[in-house]
């Protein structure tokens, strides 16, 4: 407790290119961006597999593997091969980290939307944009926002270890902390990213809310 | 780097033994949290099925749990458990485990099918018999699913405690790191990465033996 | 019209789902088709809308070849119904109602009101307009997957076995409501079931398809009773196909005796005029006199003491089944016709029924009677004793199911009293 009081009671904390408000907008910036771009891959290649249905053993095992990548090795490998200076050699194994779980969930979301519920669309006279974008896409967005924040979750967490290696962001106060044995500094930085962690998570509450038709939600259970 | 080979294959042959050690080392780190994860999960999970007002909080608490940065729970630990040692990385990896397998062995008891369990109860099972008889294997595929993704992000978060002076094959990376050499760096990588898909196959195994009426349909 | 010519799917591991089958499905009428599983019933009916696309042959939607249009046009102009309903879980029910008005462009403002008029006439309480599929029961959501299907007004309706996952209770309603719907409306509907009984209740015309996809018999349900082509057409049919085909026997040409009473036996009518029950002769009250109490045919009041239990029929809209059916529930043995608000119009007896059923039975030759011991009389009558010329094996099991055979809106034939 005491630790976190000197940490959070020190002016020097909150100003200057090293204050909190500064190290948090680089994290929130740089994992915003990796989600992003997790988005745009993931999210495009889930539907399409979960909708045709092509390609989904090799995509789902590919991205289970995927999983198992050591983000420290990848951060120290591509700094190391191509230097310091901007941030994409940390985008890199957060793009890498996030894509499994937004890839996989939108595409069981798709995939798994009862089978007489497609009939009953293409039956209609939907077509297949239509199938998969106003009945697929709904009824699955529980499972797709649950991948989404999964990944953000997991992204916001890793994300200090960017600070190894140089970069910014939250991790600096702990891998510098750790460096210097200031331990106020790497509890405090730890309970920096915990609460933007859960911050995230309140933020995906909210746009479940929206995002998710209550005709949807008091049917699916989160998994 | 000009003219210096992405890998040297001579490093690996000289520092094998070494390699060796790391590899038993984060073996143990990883597999050890996820079947204690288990073996927790199981009554956590038990209880939150049978008393829902459980799950919620569970499962909440959990997320929480979830979204704690590695790195940061080690360096918390580090003066309860000390630096460098193998308890300050396996408590967390634990804990990050149950958040994964609470759910799942909740969700897989209730995968269970209502006429199934009502059919158990109606040939005079009892409670105790049912749930290792009956709902447990066919809560199997779901938890194991759990227990894969479980697995596989432990192995893959052992080398974060390299930072802290114990992350068996991590310890590649900050070694090439600080030596400014690749072979390690990518020695390590390939091998967390063999030894998760090597892992994910040995349980895909498990569940097919586990469950051979689940294997009918799988294929079809 | 929806024409078949020679059409057969087959799959690519060669089986024959649908074999060479050539029928008409005439405009404005309901075809059935039924048989048992693995009969290719619903993979026909998925080829007219090209969910699944025949291998050979043709199908013909007035004229012009399914094949030649674009597979959601063609679908946006026939409706489809199936057995889950298929609701969208995430659209309220009067956006369900209304998914093809709105794929089709209508305005949003016209396609709900078509949607709440739908409702309605599904017989659905517009107040649940405003919910998601999940807050509805099983029988509402089959109602608003009717309704859905009907709201761009498609001169054709494809039916995928729509009541085959409710109860047997709501099955009946829904089924009397397609009927009466059917009679307002008059589409092109073809009904796939499994379930025979269905068939001959719903069908104008009923196709009995066997396993391997070819087509056994194509009547009309009245024919398909009478004459079955074969003994697989037979089998399907079941039992007591006697008994059912006298549900298309109008009981209009029945001879009605206006006097209440007949040998032995006296009807007693409550103040409206409506039969309450049947009184031996020996009892006190005069025959006929009204009694100071209301009863009605459903038999929600309790009879007069003395009064014994009758059976009561509409000759101007039931059928003879309902008639025989009437007779069998009284201890005179006479039907009680009644007219269309239930008031006394006069007594069946059983010569006079037995007339009818001859005449029915004239019409098609029946086989006679197995055993004249197992007919009708064992109700415990005099009058009438020659035995039914219809019943065949069964007969005297035959009125247990009566009144929800009858067809036709308010066929609520005979029913029991006290």
């Amino acid at each position: 407790m005491n630790w976190l009081i000197d940490f959070f009671g020190d002016p020097a904390n909150w100003s200057g290119p090293d204050g909190i408000p500064v190290r948090l907008l680089e994290h929130v910036e740089f994992s915003a961006v990796a989600l992003l771009l997790s988005m745009l891959v993931a999210i495009p290649l889930g539907l399409l597999i979960g909708h045709t249905g092509r390609g989904a053993v090799l995509v789902v095992i590919a991205a289970n593997a995927a999983r198992a990548l050591p983000t420290l090795g990848l951060v120290v490998l591509i700094v190391l091969l191509v230097g310091v200076g901007t941030t994409w050699p940390v985008l890199v194994p957060l793009v890498a980290l996030a894509v499994p779980p937004i890839l996989v969930n939108t595409y069981e979301g798709v995939r798994g939307v009862d089978e007489d519920l497609r009939d009953a669309a293409y039956g209609m006279g939907l077509r297949g944009g239509q199938v998969l974008f106003r009945v697929q896409v709904p009824v699955a967005m529980p499972l797709i926002l649950l991948g989404l924040r999964i990944a953000a979750i997991q992204v916001v967490a890793t994300a200090t270890v960017a600070a190894y290696v140089g970069l910014g962001g939250l991790g600096r106060y702990i891998i510098d902390g750790l460096a210097t044995k200031d331990f106020p500094s790497t509890i405090g930085g730890a309970v920096l990213v915990a609460l933007l962690a859960l911050a995230v998570q309140l933020c995906f509450t909210l746009l479940q809310r929206v995002l998710v038709s209550p005709g949807v939600s008091r049917r699916t259970r989160l998994r | 780097m000009g003219e210096e080979p992405l890998i040297r294959w001579a490093w690996i042959g000289r520092n094998w033994p070494q390699i060796e050690g790391m590899l038993v080392d984060h073996v143990v780190m990883a597999l050890v949290p996820a079947l204690l994860g288990l073996l927790v999960a199981l009554p956590l999970g038990l209880a939150s099925a049978r008393w829902r007002v459980l799950y919620q909080p569970t499962v909440s608490l959990m997320n929480v749990v979830y979204s704690l940065p590695s790195l940061a729970v080690f360096i918390v630990l580090i003066p309860l458990t000390g630096l460098a040692e193998r308890t300050t990385v396996i408590i967390p990896l634990t804990f990050y485990s149950l958040a994964v397998l609470i759910p799942a062995v909740v969700d897989g008891l209730e995968s269970v099918p209502d006429h199934v369990r009502q059919s158990a109860v109606a040939m005079g099972f009892g409670p105790m018999r049912r749930l290792l008889q009956v709902e447990l294997p066919i809560a199997v595929p779901v938890v194991l699913a759990g227990l894969r993704v479980a697995t596989v992000s432990s192995i893959s978060l052992v080398s974060v405690g390299a930072l802290i002076g114990r992350g068996g094959l991590g310890y590649l990376f900050i070694d090439g790191w600080q030596r400014q050499f690749p072979t390690p760096i990518i020695v390590g990588i390939v091998l967390v990465v063999v030894l998760a898909v090597l892992a994910d196959g040995l349980l895909v195994l498990a569940q097919r033996l586990l469950t051979p009426w689940a294997r009918a349909r799988r294929t079809a | 019209m929806i024409t078949f010519e020679g059409v057969t799917k087959r799959y690519g591991d060669g089986t024959v789902a649908v074999d060479n089958l050539s029928l008409r499905v005439p405009t404005g009428a309901v075809t059935v088709f039924v048989g048992p599983s693995g009969c290719g019933k619903t993979t026909s009916l998925r080829m007219i809308n090209r969910m699944i696309e025949a291998s050979s042959g043709r199908i013909l939607l007035d004229g012009r070849d399914v094949r030649e249009i674009d597979p959601p046009t063609l679908r946006r102009g026939i409706g489809y119904v199936i057995q889950q309903a298929g609701l969208f879980p995430h659209r309220k029910i009067v956006d369900n109602v209304a998914t093809v008005p709105y794929l089709l462009g209508w305005d949003k403002k016209k396609a709900r009101a078509r949607a709440m008029e739908l409702l309605e006439r599904v017989g659905l309480d517009t107040k649940l307009a405003g919910r998601y599929p999940f807050q509805l029961s099983g029988g509402q959501q089959q109602r608003v997957g009717v309704a859905r299907a009907l709201a761009a007004d498609p001169p054709v309706l494809l039916m995928d076995e729509p009541f085959s996952a409710v109860d047997p209770v709501v099955r009946t309603s829904l089924q009397d409501e397609l009927l009466r719907l059917q009679a307002e409306l008059h589409k092109t509907i073809v009904f796939v079931t499994h379930d025979i009984d269905e068939a001959i209740k719903l069908g104008d015309t009923v196709a009995v398809l066997r396993v391997g996809g070819r087509l056994a018999q194509i009547a009309d349900p009245a024919t398909l009773l009478s004459r079955p082509e074969d003994d697989f057409v037979e089998g399907f049919l079941g039992r007591d196909r006697g008994i059912r085909r006298l549900s298309f026997v109008p009981a209009s040409g029945v001879a009605v005796r206006s006097e209440p009473h007949v040998p032995g036996w006296n009807v007693v009518l409550d103040g409206d005029g409506r039969p309450l029950g049947w009184r031996p002769d020996d009892a006190a009250t005069p025959s006929g006199a009204p009694v100071n109490r209301t009863g009605s045919r459903d038999g929600s009041a309790p009879a007069p003491d003395g009064v014994l239990p009758f059976g009561a029929f509409d000759p101007a809209k039931d059928s003879l089944r309902a008639a025989l059916d009437a007779a069998l529930l009284a201890p005179s043995g006479c039907a009680i016709a009644v007219d269309g608000a239930g008031r006394f119009q006069g007594i069946v007896t059983r010569e006079a029924l037995d007339r009818a059923l001859l005449q029915a039975g004239g019409a098609e030759p029946a086989r006679p009677a197995g055993s004249g011991s197992s007919t009708p009389r064992e109700v415990g009558d005099e009058a009438g004793n020659s035995g039914s010329g219809v019943s065949d094996r069964s007969s005297a099991t035959g009125g247990s199911d009566g009144p929800s055979s009858s067809r036709g809106p308010g066929g609520d034939g005979a029913a029991a009293h006290g």
